[in-house]
């Protein structure tokens, strides 16, 4: 009661003294980084409608101030303007932070550095270039940098390659989470719908300690794009359709935005194709079904901020019917008779061979700007993918996929970005991983990946030094902590005989035997250091000169240890082995630019050296009841690859650009002086485009590309005796197709359409000439051509 | 106020994700125990291990046998033949298709005659004068080659193949090259005729 008198007193007091009108406000502004006075900044005064400017030392004062609210706004150049409020009874003494680095905040003000990391070498996609492919995979995209290829088993498994390195060598980062998908087959894609992402960068050298310690191929991080804190609500609608397959996409995405920071955005996409054709004939069973939805909310201001998202992935994806093989002498069959094995009509059934993917996505990011010091974030994210492959079986297991995984993945991690220090920035973290493969039962074939439980620990700090506005230093060190523990049926042959795992690995053993096979518990334990080194320069005329080193260690993945038996899909025998050990990698990667319209190049010539590099190759045949198969083993040689990608932009007129690259590359087997497996063969793009702004943005473009034929490969064929024929044949796996040129079109066109919107038509034609051609890092070359001439059609609406 | 709802907003968001994860991740499951992670390996294999080729003239009787318990992979497979044939014979034969691993071992010809129209056996030989005849056939009339006829000619040594092939070509030119389709069986005996 008494306390209640009280507060009415002051209440009382305060509101008589409120027409005193003799306060002072001393103000200070200063930088939220690093407590530095920030002099000339306007303060707009609400109340009196009046402006000031802070001194020298950022402060201002105002005087003769009544008791009440006092609104100031503060704006200064190249910072965020920011809104206080506070209540005035007495003379007052106040401090106002304000934040230099506005990029983070909104996409509408943007330095022409768009970089991870300002030393790093990286090439990148922007939103448009993605809505070319909007029908299309990731790797698809990719491939249109240069220096960057892909491994496809049909066309639309596209697993991207960065210099000739793919699967587990390539970190890929969807929304800062790292992709755990399975990847490590050489037919398994990413899982990642291309419509949900804004932007996709590629970074071949350094600048990738932050998320892994083993991106000894490069670095693939897929962003989403920053939203601008207003009040607004937006989308787009994508249509595509196209005439070889007769499908398309769908996509849509809607985004509504809040000034107080808050954000929301829904996308969904659908896809479906038919079976595709080549030059000559159908694909048959070669189409594919995707089902994709992400959505995400988050809010967003300087000092915190949250981000919440969750994709879905849902694929169905046919494999060349005319890939199913029983033998070798099948596939001798299929090389010699260079025309598909099996030719139907057209069809959007999805028959058997077949893959059928689930994979879902969901992450939780906060973060929180500490005065004097930085931003620390935290995010959680959970991954789970579910892999199905069907082959083509016979009675009760006709149904049954033949290859069906779980594979969990939960992950926490922390980074704090410490950017107090003028010129000195630090980023340094911890994680904890937490992975989990289930080899579901009820296959009905023993699972070619184990049942596995992973741990992984991770620690990293990566300085970055301006010495002035031309040149930049940056180093990193990780050290990651990895364990696998897996269960594994082998049969005791195997595992006595065959491997000598019984002398090698005595410890793995249990005393269970069941049915001619034995019970292990197969344990690994991993510490791995890896480094990066970076520096910059800047010159006159818009040049500069990047130098990164790295070096990397890669845990050997659970395929390259455990994978026995069967892969359907390859077709062939897959046989890891436990004594696999980790790779090393040291990058050496340089990059002369220049950045300009007139006439711009990058030239970027690179050579890796791995230790104990992993590959899977052709070791011959093994006598099963379906005769002669195809045996693959993993095994590790050292390794060198070497090469440069070359870029050229050149404005010939007002409207008219040339753009062109070149990708040279050489993949060394050191230990057995050969080649190495599945290298990229020389390749080179030449484009010139047409544009004209006041003409509804008319593009038109006309585009070459020319794939030389790889001459230099690993002659892994052999000689096998066909019982039938009774002679000797010979299995020619290794030899590679010729080169091929290929034509391509593309116009676009955009209008006004309602109020604010516009509406843009793409026409493109692809394979212009209807050319026949295969291409050696297709797996199912031996069995196709790869496809021919498409009309696509492509109507964007943006609202 | 402001810090309230943007924590109440991550609640709701987090117990969103997880439910949704959780739903999803337990309901896309069609196999029943593999939330026991600690559940045993695949006792029902699809598998072919074994081989028999029967051949009988009334009185005596002949078996080619191919026999890979491990499966694909692994140690090779054992051919063994109990004895040679006679010359100028006629036996019956037949074919049987067993997986071992099973007990009692599962009998796989069963599956291939209901199928019959997606199989064909080939049965040939590098003895030039043996002949071999399909005697049974699937609903549409081709012939299938579980049950055979083998007549045997002049004295000779040489081998004997039998192929099966899945999804073939039906009616085709007789030989498993001609039929396409994909092999399933592909195994090799020696033989003698004395």
């Amino acid at each position: 009661m008494i306390r209640l008198f009280i507060g009415l007193f002051i209440a009382l007091t305060g509101y008589t003294y409120g027409q005193n009108c003799n306060n002072t406000f001393l103000g200070e502004i200063k930088d939220f980084h690093d407590k530095s006075a920030i002099a000339s900044a306007t303060i707009y005064i609400k109340e009196k409608d009046k402006y000031l400017v802070s001194d020298f030392d950022g402060k201002f004062k105002i005087e003769n101030l009544c008791s009440g609210t006092i609104t100031l706004t503060i704006s200064h150049i190249g910072c965020e303007t920011k809104t206080v409020s506070y209540q005035i009874s007495n003379h007052i003494a106040k401090t106002v932070f304000l934040e230099h680095h506005l990029e983070e905040l909104s996409e509408v003000v943007i330095s022409s550095n768009l970089k991870t990391e300002n030393t790093s070498i990286e090439r990148s996609l922007n939103k448009s270039t993605l809505e070319s492919f909007t029908d299309k995979s990731l790797g698809d995209a990719l491939n249109s940098i240069s220096g960057v290829s892909s491994l496809n088993t049909g066309n639309t498994i596209v697993k991207p390659m960065i210099h000739g390195l793919h699967s587990s060598r390539l970190l890929i980062v969807n929304n800062n989470v790292r992709m755990f998908d399975q990847e490590w087959g050489d037919e398994h894609a990413p899982n990642i719908d291309i419509n949900s992402s804004s932007r996709v960068q590629v970074i071949k050298g350094a600048s990738s300690l932050k998320y892994g310690s083993d991106a000894i191929g490069g670095l693939i991080l897929i962003k989403p794009k920053k939203y601008a804190v207003k009040d607004s609500l937006f989308g787009s609608s994508m249509l595509s359709l196209n005439s070889n397959g007769f499908g398309g996409n769908i996509n849509s995405e809607l985004i509504k935005t809040f000034k107080s920071g808050y954000y929301t955005k829904i996308q969904s996409s659908y896809k479906q194709f038919g079976d595709f054709r080549a030059p000559d004939y159908h694909l048959t069973n070669s189409g594919i079904k995707n089902f994709n939805a992400s959505a995400r909310i988050g809010y967003n201001s300087f000092e915190k901020g949250f981000d919440a998202y969750y994709s879905v992935v849902n694929n169905e994806l046919a494999i060349l019917q005319s890939s199913h093989i029983g033998n070798v002498d099948d596939l001798v069959l299929a090389i010699n008779n260079k025309q598909p094995r099996v030719v139907e009509d057209f069809s959007y059934n999805i028959n058997y061979p077949k893959q059928s993917i689930l994979h879902h996505l969901g992450k939780i990011e906060a973060y929180k700007r500490f005065k004097a010091l930085g931003k620390l974030s935290i995010q959680y994210d959970i991954q789970i993918n579910r892999r199905k492959e069907f082959d083509v079986r016979r009675g009760d297991f006709a149904n049954k996929p033949v290859i069906d995984l779980r594979l969990f993945t939960n992950t926490l991690q922390s980074n704090l970005h410490i950017d107090f220090i003028d010129n000195l920035k630090i980023d340094t973290g911890v994680l904890g991983r937490y992975q989990q493969n289930d080899a579901i039962s009820g296959t009905g074939a023993s699972p070619l990946i184990p049942d596995y439980d992973k741990y992984d620990a991770s620690i990293y700090a990566i300085g970055n030094y301006k010495f002035n506005n031309n040149s930049e230093i940056s180093a990193g060190m990780r050290y990651d902590f990895s364990r696998i523990e897996a269960k594994k049926w082998y049969y005791e042959t195997d595992w006595q005989v065959t491997y000598n795992y019984d002398e090698l690995f005595p410890e793995f053993e249990t005393n269970t035997i069941d049915n001619s096979k034995i019970l292990t518990y197969p344990e690994f334990t991993y510490h791995n250091l890896s480094a990066n080194l970076g520096f910059s320069k800047q010159f006159k005329n818009d040049m500069s000169l990047f130098l990164n080193y790295g070096l990397a260690t890669r845990t050997p993945n659970p395929s390259e240890l455990f994978s026995d038996g069967l892969h359907h899909s390859a077709a062939r025998i897959e046989v890891g082995q436990l004594t696999i050990n980790k790779e090393v990698a040291h990058k050496i990667m340089a990059s002369f630019e220049r950045k300009n319209e007139n006439f711009g190049f990058v030239i970027s010539p690179y050579y890796k050296y791995i230790y104990n590099y992993i590959q899977l190759i052709p070791v011959g045949t093994t006598t099963t009841i379906r005769g002669a198969f195809p045996v693959w083993e993993y095994d590790q040689v050292n390794a060198q690859i070497l090469g440069v990608d070359i870029d050229v932009n050149k404005k010939i007129s007002n409207t008219l650009n040339y753009i062109g690259n070149i990708s040279l590359l050489k993949g060394d087997n050191l230990s057995d002086d050969t080649s190495l497996i599945h290298m990229p063969a020389t390749n080179f793009t030449n484009s010139i485009s047409y544009y004209n702004q006041d003409l509804n943005q008319l593009s038109i473009s006309l585009k070459n590309k020319t794939v030389l034929q790889q001459k230099r490969y690993p002659d892994y064929n052999f000689y096998t005796f066909n019982p039938i024929l009774q002679e000797d044949v010979y299995v020619d796996i290794s030899s590679t197709p010729s080169t091929y040129s290929l034509f391509s079109f593309n116009s676009s066109m955009t209008f006004k359409a309602f109020k604010e919107g516009h509406l843009k038509l793409e026409f493109n034609i692809e394979n212009l000439f209807n050319t026949s051609y295969r291409e050696h890092l297709n797996r199912l070359r031996y069995f196709a051509d790869e496809l021919g001439r498409n009309f696509n059609l492509k109507i964007k609406i943006n609202y | 106020m402001k810090d309230l709802k943007s924590i109440k907003t991550i609640k709701i968001l987090a117990l969103l994700l997880i439910s949704s994860l959780t739903i999803v991740s337990c309901s896309s499951d069609d196999d029943g125990d593999h939330h026991d992670h600690d559940h045993d390996h695949d006792h029902e294999e699809e598998l072919i291990t074994t081989v028999n080729y029967t051949l009988t003239d009334g009185t005596n009787t002949v078996t080619l046998t191919f026999q890979d318990l491990d499966g694909e992979g692994g140690t090779d497979g054992v051919t063994t033949v109990s004895g040679s044939l006679a010359a100028n014979t006629m036996y019956s034969g037949t074919i049987e298709l067993l997986n071992e691993t099973e007990d009692p071992a599962e009998d796989i010809t069963v599956e291939v005659e209901e199928e019959g129209d997606a199989h064909e056996f080939f049965i040939t030989s590098t003895i030039s004068d043996i002949v071999v005849t399909k005697t049974d056939t699937d609903e549409n009339g081709n012939p299938i080659g579980i049950i055979s006829t083998l007549e045997t000619g002049a004295v000779g040594t040489g081998s004997l193949t039998i192929v099966l092939k899945h999804e073939p070509t039906k009616p085709n030119n007789g030989t498993a090259t001609g039929a396409g389709g994909s092999t399933d069986v592909q195994v090799t005996f020696p033989i003698d005729v004395e």
